[in-house]
């Protein structure tokens, strides 16, 4: 009985990323827990926490808020593409 | 129904930071990657027009003065003509690439119409503050797009260029209407405010 169980590892996993694509990875994320740790150091500036006491426009412009949401744009809508064309370039 | 001054120095540091995030990455993927899609190539140039385009109605709900006019009204053209440039440029119709200088000229007007606009010393209130501290940048900062202009292949001019705008992000979100810096908040300040 054969207790070596070999398995095979493609390439695809064992390939390290490239630091470009480390760097544009993580740019959004940042980004997020930037604006995330701006929040949880000053929370009163999330006027969403108590709606009641502010105007239309404070509950609109929230920075930490704006912070996040810019990190989640970049990392949803523009770095997929970019990682597509970098991985393409760098084969 | 309109917002605070604050709010919209915050709603403008946003669309600075999206920029910044878009010209780092350019900066980091190199721009033959970056412009493969043309909606990317498009994506910050149109960004920096649309920000031209909104600082119209900044200038004409919220100056109270004609200096304050004329440097919010500076702004605007600034960066409608790098933005309009940058596109001309991903478009294709423009191929020179001196037309990098548009952007150039953009941050040092806006850096020399904050300063000349800004009446009040660095310590006054935290405004007048982020007006130097803005303006110094924009000047300082004007030096990456000459260099852009001159040595496109070099990462260093985009990637600072990118660094000046998110710095301007971080500056434009401290703002507030009335706030101290430092520890200074002038009396005039106070009073003016109220």
């Amino acid at each position: 009985m054969s207790t070596q169980l070999a398995t095979s590892v493609g390439r695809e996993t064992t390939r390290r990323r490239s630091p470009r694509l480390l760097i544009v990875s993580a740019l959004g994320p940042l980004t997020a827990l930037a604006g995330l740790v701006w929040a949880l150091v000053q929370p009163y500036r999330i006027a969403l926490l108590e709606p009641h006491a502010h105007g239309f426009w404070t509950l609109v412009v929230e920075p930490p808020l704006l912070v996040m949401l810019v990190g989640a744009f970049f990392h949803f809508v523009v770095a997929p593409s970019v990682f597509e064309d970098l991985e393409a370039d760098e084969r | 129904m309109q917002p605070p001054a604050d709010h919209v120095h915050w709603m403008f540091g946003t669309g600075f930071l999206l920029l910044g995030l878009l010209l780092l990455t350019e900066a980091v993927v190199g721009p033959e990657v970056w412009r493969r899609r043309r909606w990317r190539a498009y994506l910050w140039p149109g960004v920096a027009f649309a920000m031209g385009v909104l600082m119209w109605p900044v200038m004409v709900f919220f100056t109270n003065s004609a200096i304050h006019m004329i440097a919010h009204g500076a702004w605007a053209q600034a960066m409608m003509a790098a933005g309009a440039a940058q596109l001309g440029l991903a478009r294709g119709k423009l191929q020179s690439r001196y037309w990098e200088l548009t952007m150039a000229l953009a941050l040092f007007v806006s850096g020399a119409a904050f300063l000349i606009h800004e009446q009040n010393g660095w310590l006054f209130s935290r405004a007048a503050f982020l007006h130097h501290a803005i303006g110094w940048t924009a000047i300082a900062g004007s030096v990456f797009p000459v260099g852009r202009a001159f040595r496109p292949r070099a990462p260093i001019w985009q990637g600072g260029l990118a660094v000046t705008l998110l710095a301007f992000a971080v500056l434009l979100y401290c703002d507030r209407n009335l706030a101290p810096i430092f520890g200074h908040l002038s009396q005039a300040a106070v009073t003016a405010s109220r």
